[in-house]
């Protein structure tokens, strides 16, 4: 990677740049990753449960919504941009409206979102379109997911902020 | 079963990505979200790899609820991808953002494809 500019050193001022590890980071010392999980066993029980809930919501789209495996795929397609405005939106509201909470980050956006969107169905799907020769389709779902998803993570940060009151951006956290 | 699975899966995959992302955070300090391009990669080969074996042994139903909706579903994310994207945009990392972009999509597709390849060819 080309790329050598650097993350600044502590908890990120504002938006972190990586919302599902927001500027958490692990003690140093012996054992320190057994020692992590060990005090952070509330926070990942809560993440695991909203990742449960998040998978059991996509897969009930997966399920109204069918695939025949050779037409765009409209249910990952819904989920991955509702979930990345649903992101957008979360992001602003824990970070910038919000008081400081234990496991609100972790589980709607670390869990429940993490689960209800997928990378891998995503990729899986186009692979599938590919190799039943809907190049076409993959291309327009591949490129409509990216461009759709980021606009709504754009959106979902933007009327937060619009809507929110008491909304600060240069928020310290 | 099948929603068992799925439950059983995410409850997995999430805590597994929130871990392997720090993990992978803790060892740079660039701003390139290596954390979840490394999950979404990772959970792209496992479906590969997982979606050809259930069809070339005709494996039952729950183990792609289990392992490809549950598990790699929750393991990788787009809300976290197309947010870090944004981000990186925002803070005038254009080339991070579109490298974050295309390659999250080129190397995650090829891994998958490839895992899927592989299986099917070995099977």
């Amino acid at each position: 990677m080309e790329n050598h500019e650097t993350r600044p050193p502590g908890p990120p001022r504002g938006l972190p740049i990586d919302s599902d590890t927001a500027g958490d980071t692990v003690a140093e010392g012996r054992h320190r990753w057994w020692a992590f999980v060990r005090s952070h066993a509330d926070v990942l029980a809560v993440i695991s449960a909203g990742g449960a809930l998040g998978s059991l919501g996509r897969w009930s789209v997966d399920e109204l919504l069918p695939w025949s495996g050779t037409t765009f795929p409209w249910a990952t397609f819904l989920v991955n941009v509702s979930g990345a405005l649903a992101l957008g939106v979360l992001m602003v509201l824990v970070v910038e409206v919000w008081p400081p909470r234990r496991y609100v980050r972790p589980f709607v956006g670390v869990g429940v979102l993490g689960g209800w969107t997928t990378f891998s169905t995503y990729v899986l799907e186009a692979r599938d379109l590919l190799a039943a020769g809907r190049a076409a389709t993959a291309f327009a779902y591949v490129g409509g997911s990216l461009v759709a998803g980021l606009v709504a993570v754009w959106l979902g940060i933007a009327a937060a902020r619009l809507l929110a009151p008491g909304s600060r951006r240069e928020g310290a956290r | 079963m099948t929603v068992l699975m799925v439950l059983l899966g995410g409850a997995i995959g999430a805590p597994l990505r929130y871990l392997a992302d720090l993990f992978v955070q803790s060892r740079h300090d660039s701003v390139f979200p290596w954390g979840t391009f490394t999950v979404n990669v990772a959970g792209s080969l496992v479906l590969g790899v997982t979606a050809a074996t259930v069809v070339e042994l005709d494996s039952p139903s729950w183990v792609l609820a289990l392992v490809g909706t549950g598990i790699c579903g929750a393991l990788t994310t787009f809300s976290t991808f197309g947010y870090e994207t944004v981000r990186l945009l925002e803070e005038g990392s254009v080339s991070a953002a579109a490298a974050n972009g295309v390659a999250s999509i080129v190397v995650g597709l090829g891994a998958c494809a490839g895992g899927f390849a592989l299986v099917a060819a070995v099977l």
